[in-house]
């Protein structure tokens, strides 16, 4: 295969310019030209003029757009960097200017539910595994892109822009995939892996959010490491348990997007889905922390969609399944531990 | 699709015999085998990592394999000089080994022509021998014959046996994309995947590609059939080449995947069976076997590389599945799947198709009785599963065209990329079986089967698979209005699934209930000794055969509907 040097003539794209968006810019923007895509146009000029987006300063040679058609034009490969919750919207409107000839690696965690025509996650009792996407499934659903990759791992947007040391996982189908991820992203400062799992892999940076959420309300009622190292260990079975039946490997959850990444997650006192569970264990009630944070906590979504999955299907998730409760059914966070404790487990490992 | 099979006369795309693909295939046959030959080698040398060592290891395993193979499961159609060739290549390569002072690119060259050797017998041993006189013989025999018969046996009277009323299109119905088939067929080159149910399949197809006036296809037909000769004359004059399951060995395998792949670049449409073989099962095909359905992908890639982008260069893939009210092999078939529990080994073809007299006799009775097939065409793809619209024009799923050719391409230059490849293939797979399951045709004998057989095991809960088919069936019987019920819940789930457009249905489950159990279960398995299904004195629903109820009842597997039985 040649790999011609298309880093000079080819920008490369980057949608959406939220906190980890601007840093994989400027990370990309290190070695290659960058066009970013914002959908409001105060966010498109604020960039081109002062390059800031939303005050988060961006490297000078990041051109900004809103129009979908011009950077799928000008890109070869993207980088949707956006909410779950928005995810399907912009595939649909990238939809009509995207080519079988396009790479899209995403750096998106969460699910997205396909439902059918007006109907939300309250209308039902049970869902299946085809109904639940994973971001490279919705990629593939909504567009004619099959080249998909995704890239998970600790990735704090905070400490990347410090420029400290990291690393991250580029998970895809297609060799070429990894190996166009590594060429653009790989520094001094930033290792890239591979992993041909992507499905693990993106269900990883998922299920790790449940986790994060619970290690946030175990901080927030002062509890320290031993319950932690606890919360660490039997979150990775839980996750070990619900990725497999969502289709995942065993492998990647124990790699550096699995365990990696919930690591640094459960320590992060800046991570969203930390906050919430901090937030609860101080008692107020998830309407409240919603309303006063700006950005989603996946790990909220996540835990209702996996509890409306694992209706019916007869699989126990514990610690899912008791923060569910704690969210949506008013179970005081105190009882919820309560139970964990009183929990059967008695083999430690069994996935292996 | 509609529901209805349409008679008519097709008149032939390609009217003059010189202008079909295969007849031209044939004229240059000595040629073409040479350019397999040689284009096999060039790849197996690319395989090896063009090293000595692993080519030498690759010949002597295949030594080693092959010199197994004619010990122990020797065919009466090998080649008689076949132990002769095996000797030299064996004699060949100890010369060679025990050879010291030649330089590496020596030694290299040798082995390789070595390797050209076995490229080229091999290539020579899978290329098919059309011959048009037969062909048109057999399209004759097969037409008129089997016509003949259909009418002696429906219209009555004495002037019967000359009668035109019925021809072999009321017996074998053909519904779907016919239209598009041809149109597709006379500008680019088709891969037909049909569903593989029976021996009969290869010559059903046969007679449905000649009555849509397409000309003959390639296909890859199991060396064993050619063991009976009434299989291997059809085959020849049907366009077949030969594929060998006992040899696993790389170069050929490597032979085989290109050979199909020229042929497909030649212009050749061709036919494979995706399930490899007959499904045991009776299940619809859910794993394919990729292997020769990636040679479509990569004659497609090849095709761009040469720079023909037009729809004259372009490869659609059109599933067929084939539905039958009764699977003459089915005892076997099943017998095979329960024992084999899953695990792929040499099975003996010991089944009823194994001999002319017994093929004919079946053949006889197919025609004077009932029991009708049904031949459902798909819409046609391209290599990547996107539907296409006349003009041969690849869709995406909001009808948008797209350019296949920018599936191959790494910064704007058409790549070849083997894991790539791989993965496209895999996707293929999922997409036909997708379409499988779409065009499928529920016939009666397929409701009645699922709902007894799903009635029995709700009614013995614990047992697993295997004691459930081993229950005395002297001791189920399911009453009459029960039964009815069942089938009447089941049916109005299909006609759920009809409208949403997951299948297709025969338009006899149009009548009422107590008329569609009667033709179901005087169709299901009707030539069987032991029936899957009838009535007793009382009434009841019985089964003779619980193994053989299973089987055809795993045709509506994969639809959920086992789901209303919980």
């Amino acid at each position: 295969m040649t790999s011609k040097n298309s880093s000079s003539d080819k920008p490369v794209g980057v949608i959406g310019v939220g906190s980890f968006g601007t840093v994989i810019a400027n990370m990309l923007a290190e070695k290659n030209k960058v066009i970013v895509y914002a959908r409001k146009k105060e966010v498109v000029d604020e960039i081109n003029k002062q390059h800031t987006a939303e005050g988060r300063p961006l490297s000078k040679n990041i051109q900004a757009t809103n129009d979908p058609e011009y950077i799928c034009e000008r890109c070869e490969v993207l980088f949707p960097v956006i909410s779950s919750s928005g995810f399907r919207e912009v595939m649909r409107n990238f939809s009509p200017f995207l080519h079988p000839y396009h790479i899209l690696i995403h750096g998106t965690k969460g699910l997205v539910l396909y439902l059918p025509e007006g109907k939300s996650i309250a209308d039902v009792k049970q869902i299946r595994r085809s109904q639940i996407c994973t971001m490279s499934e919705v990629i593939l659903n909504e567009t004619v892109v099959v080249r998909v990759g995704c890239m998970a791992g600790p990735n704090l947007a905070k400490e990347l822009s410090e420029k400290q040391p990291a690393a991250t996982v580029i998970a895809s189908k297609y060799n070429e995939v990894i190996l166009e991820g590594q060429r653009l992203l790989r520094s001094d400062k930033f290792q890239v892996y591979g992993n041909s799992d992507i499905i693990g892999v993106e269900l990883s940076g998922v299920l790790k959010n449940i986790i994060a959420i619970a290690a946030g309300a175990l901080a927030g009622m002062g509890l320290g490491e031993n319950a932690k190292g606890l919360l660490i260990s039997r979150g990775m079975v839980e996750i070990v348990y619900l990725g497999n039946a969502l289709g995942g490997s065993v492998k990647s959850f124990i790699g550096l997007a699995g365990i990696g990444d919930m690591v640094a997650t459960c320590n992060s006192t800046h991570s969203r889905n930390y906050t919430v569970g901090y937030r609860l264990a101080q008692g107020q009630s998830l309407e409240q922390i919603l309303t006063e944070m700006d950005e989603v906590a996946e790990g909220i979504n996540t835990i209702r969609l996996i509890k409306t999955f694992l209706e019916g299907t007869g699989m126990r998730a514990p610690i899912t399944e008791n923060l569910y409760k704690v969210l949506y059914e008013d179970l005081k966070i105190e009882e919820a531990l309560q139970y964990l404790m009183k929990y059967p487990f008695n083999v430690d490992v069994d996935f292996l | 699709m509609t529901d209805e099979y349409i008679k008519r006369e097709y008149d032939p795309i390609l009217p003059k015999k010189d202008e079909w693909p295969v007849v031209k295939l044939s004229k240059s046959r000595k040629e073409f085998v040479q350019q397999v030959a040689k284009a096999s080698k060039d790849r197996i040398v690319k395989i090896t990592g063009d090293s000595v060592e692993i080519l030498k290891e690759e010949l002597e395993t295949t030594l080693y394999r092959e010199k197994l193979r004619m010990k122990q499961n020797p065919w009466v159609v090998d080649p008689d000089d076949e132990a002769d060739f095996w000797k030299k290549v064996k004699s060949a390569l100890v010369h060679l080994s025990a050879e010291n002072n030649a330089s590496e690119s020596q030694q290299k060259a040798k082995y390789q022509e070595i390797l050209e050797r076995i490229t080229d017998r091999y290539a020579d041993e899978i290329a098919g021998n059309f011959k048009h006189s037969h062909y048109k013989l057999t399209r004759g025999i097969v037409t008129t014959g089997f016509s003949r018969l259909l009418n002696a046996a429906r219209v009555k009277g004495i002037r019967s046996f000359f009668s035109k009323q019925y021809t072999l299109q009321d017996k074998i119905q053909i519904i779907g994309e016919t239209d598009q088939l041809r149109d597709l067929a006379s500008q680019g080159t088709i891969v037909m995947v049909p569903t593989h149910f029976s021996n009969l399949d290869s010559i059903l197809i046969g007679w449905t590609i000649s009555t849509l006036g397409l000309p003959p296809f390639i296909y890859g037909a199991g060396l064993n059939l050619f063991n009976i000769q009434i299989f291997a004359y059809f085959m020849n004059a049907l366009g077949a080449y030969k594929v060998d399951r006992r040899k696993k060995n790389l170069p050929y395998l490597e032979t085989l995947k290109t050979y199909s792949s020229e042929a497909i670049q030649f212009g050749c449409h061709s036919l494979f069976f995706p399930g490899g073989t007959r499904s045991r099962s009776g299940i619809i095909e859910s794993r394919l076997k990729l292997g020769l359905l990636s040679t479509a992908i990569e004659a497609q890639r090849a095709n761009y590389q040469k720079g023909i982008e037009g729809i004259s260069g372009k490869i659609f893939i059109v599933p067929v599945t084939i539905n039958y009210h009764f699977v003459l092999e089915a005892p076997g078939l099943i017998k095979d799947y329960l024992s084999l529990t899953g695990q792929e080994r040499y099975y003996k073809e010991s089944d009823e198709f194994s001999t002319s007299y017994k093929i004919s006799k079946f053949l006889f009775k197919f025609f004077t009785k009932g029991s009708d097939i049904s031949v459902s065409i798909g819409k046609a793809m391209d290599i990547m599963g996107n539907y296409v619209d006349e003009a041969g024009h690849s869709l995406d799923k909001y009808g948008r065209v797209i350019d296949c050719r920018e599936y191959f391409l790494t910064n704007g230059v058409v790549t070849e990329n083997h894991q790539r490849e791989e993965e496209y293939t895999n996707k293929l797979g999922r997409r036909i079986v997708e379409e499988f399951h779409r065009i499928n045709r529920v016939f009666s004998s397929h409701l009645v089967a699922f709902t007894a057989f799903q009635m029995i095991k709700k009614e013995h809960k614990k047992l697993d698979l295997f004691n459930l088919l081993r229950l005395p069936e002297e001791d189920i019987a399911i009453p009459y209005e029960d039964f009815k019920s069942t089938c009447q819940m089941v049916l109005d789930r299909i006609k759920e699934l009809k409208a949403e457009g997951k299948v297709h249905m025969a338009p006899h489950l149009n009548q009422d209930m107590d008329t569609i159990i009667a033709h179901g279960l005087d169709n299901v398995g009707m030539y069987h000794a032991k029936r899957p299904l009838i009535r007793n004195a009382d009434g009841a629903v019985i089964t003779e055969d619980m193994s053989l109820l299973y089987y055809y009842h795993n045709r509506l597997d994969g639809y959920d509907l086992e789901k209303l039985f919980i």
